[in-house]
């Protein structure tokens, strides 16, 4: 329900007459709610911001939160929570914020009968709460492109290429290995081996808690794949428990070669290249 | 005697990871050597992905029991999915109506000591699957 072009207008005087009682309650309302993980001299210019941000919107003659004479309320608002949002703070303590206004107008109006001032009390009411229910949306919405940033940085983190020696490329793969990732390692192997003319590649699966039918047709595709482009694939990395499981599951890695460690792969790689590993003797002068 | 159980509903990709590490901590809660936490991660990584792909999403409950003898952890899966129509065929290495490998119900069987299925066409499928400590 909308504010009458008289409400806002008297909300607007009751909130620029007792601004500063009102800040200093409100302040430590939202203080006590936030448990000391905000500065008191942060959280009462925070308090005040907003408070000047509702009396002037009132002042303008807004009657609801969607109005043009809102707006600059509604991006206070929006900034709030997404700061609370960045900082950690819970749904709970963003909506509080905005919640313990009533509180603090309560306390400045006093014990009244006055029936105009508590139908005033109660229409402000309603339009505190549709801006704390903003507050909350805002929130959500930052919360969640927060976590979609995350997970598109942990595809990009989660899936280096590493040159390990001239013509020998390795991906040491970690975690879960779902069909985003996969599609991902897929992508950068191929590209690697093509950007760096390598006709080997390691695929590591040492950081791979469990090596299912789906984990192993990902990794057998990049194998044919990388067949395709004319690389040799070897997989390392492949633990005991690994193997047994493979085994019991009856999948079949075929002619791929595949060894234990990191270092068998390369130790293999090198002697197909004619390479020998020798540890020399420091000649002593 | 059944301990506490844990039930998670599997509905996303998300899920069948959430099982699969409720199921490693479960498994480790159990005293499962090494090799058996793996098969019965596997085991079940294989059969909620099924519950999800083929039964549309469902439940998995996980649980430690306790015979005569034994400890060993017992995880069920449960869909109310199209069913399986020709279980035998389902069972058979390589068969898939997916495009996967067509191990995973076979495979899931032979990673774990005791495998129950209990499937109707139109009836969704239960599948409990038991590993003792050995």
């Amino acid at each position: 329900m909308a504010l009458s072009p008289d409400e806002s207008g008297r909300l607007a005087d009751l909130l620029s007459e007792h601004a500063d009682g009102l800040v200093v309650h409100w302040a430590e309302l939202v203080g006590n709610g936030l448990q000391g993980r905000m500065s008191r001299p942060e959280l009462e210019r925070q308090t005040r911001d907003l408070q000047k941000g509702f009396q002037q919107a009132f002042a303008a003659g807004a009657r609801d939160l969607t109005d043009e004479e809102a707006g600059e309320l509604r991006a206070q608002l929006g900034e709030l929570s997404s700061n609370r949002a960045r900082q950690g703070f819970s749904a709970n303590e963003t909506a509080i914020s905005v919640f313990a206004l009533k509180d603090a107008v309560l306390g400045v109006i006093g014990d009244t009968s006055d029936a105009q001032t508590l139908r005033d009390f109660v229409a402000f009411s309603g339009f505190i709460d549709r801006a704390a229910l903003f507050t909350f949306d805002s929130y959500v919405r930052v919360r969640e492109a927060l976590i979609a940033d995350q997970a598109e940085q942990l595809l990009e983190l989660s899936t280096p290429v590493v040159k390990l020696w001239e013509g020998v490329v390795a991906v040491p793969l970690v975690g879960t290995l779902d069909s985003a990732r996969a599609q991902v390692v897929m992508e950068r192997l191929l590209q690697t081996l093509v950007d760096t003319g390598s006709p080997y590649a390691i695929i590591d699966i040492t950081g791979v808690p469990a090596v299912d039918t789906q984990v192993a047709q990902h990794i057998l595709k990049t194998v044919v794949a990388a067949r395709l482009m004319g690389a040799d694939c070897i997989i390392s990395g492949i633990r005991p428990q690994i193997a047994q499981t493979i085994v019991a599951l009856g999948i079949e890695f075929g002619d791929i070669a595949t060894k234990s460690s990191l270092a068998d792969a390369l130790r293999y790689v090198l002697g197909k290249n004619s390479y020998k590993v020798v540890t020399s003797k420091r000649t002593e002068h | 005697m059944n301990e506490e159980s844990r039930l998670i509903p599997v509905a996303t990709d998300q899920d069948v990871v959430r099982v699969r590490q409720l199921v490693r901590t479960v498994s480790v809660e159990a005293k499962l050597s090494l090799v058996d936490q793996t098969k019965l991660v596997t085991a079940a990584s294989e059969l909620a992905r099924n519950t999800l792909v083929y039964g549309g999403g469902g439940t998995v409950e996980v649980a430690r029991v306790r015979n005569e003898i034994r400890a060993g952890v017992r995880i069920v899966f449960a869909d109310q999915g199209p069913g399986i129509a020709d279980l035998d065929l389902a069972l058979t290495d390589g068969y898939t109506t997916g495009g996967g490998l067509g191990l995973g119900l076979s495979g899931a069987r032979r990673l774990v000591d005791e495998f129950a299925i209990d499937t109707a066409p139109g009836e969704g499928t239960t599948i409990t699957i038991t590993k003792w400590c050995r």
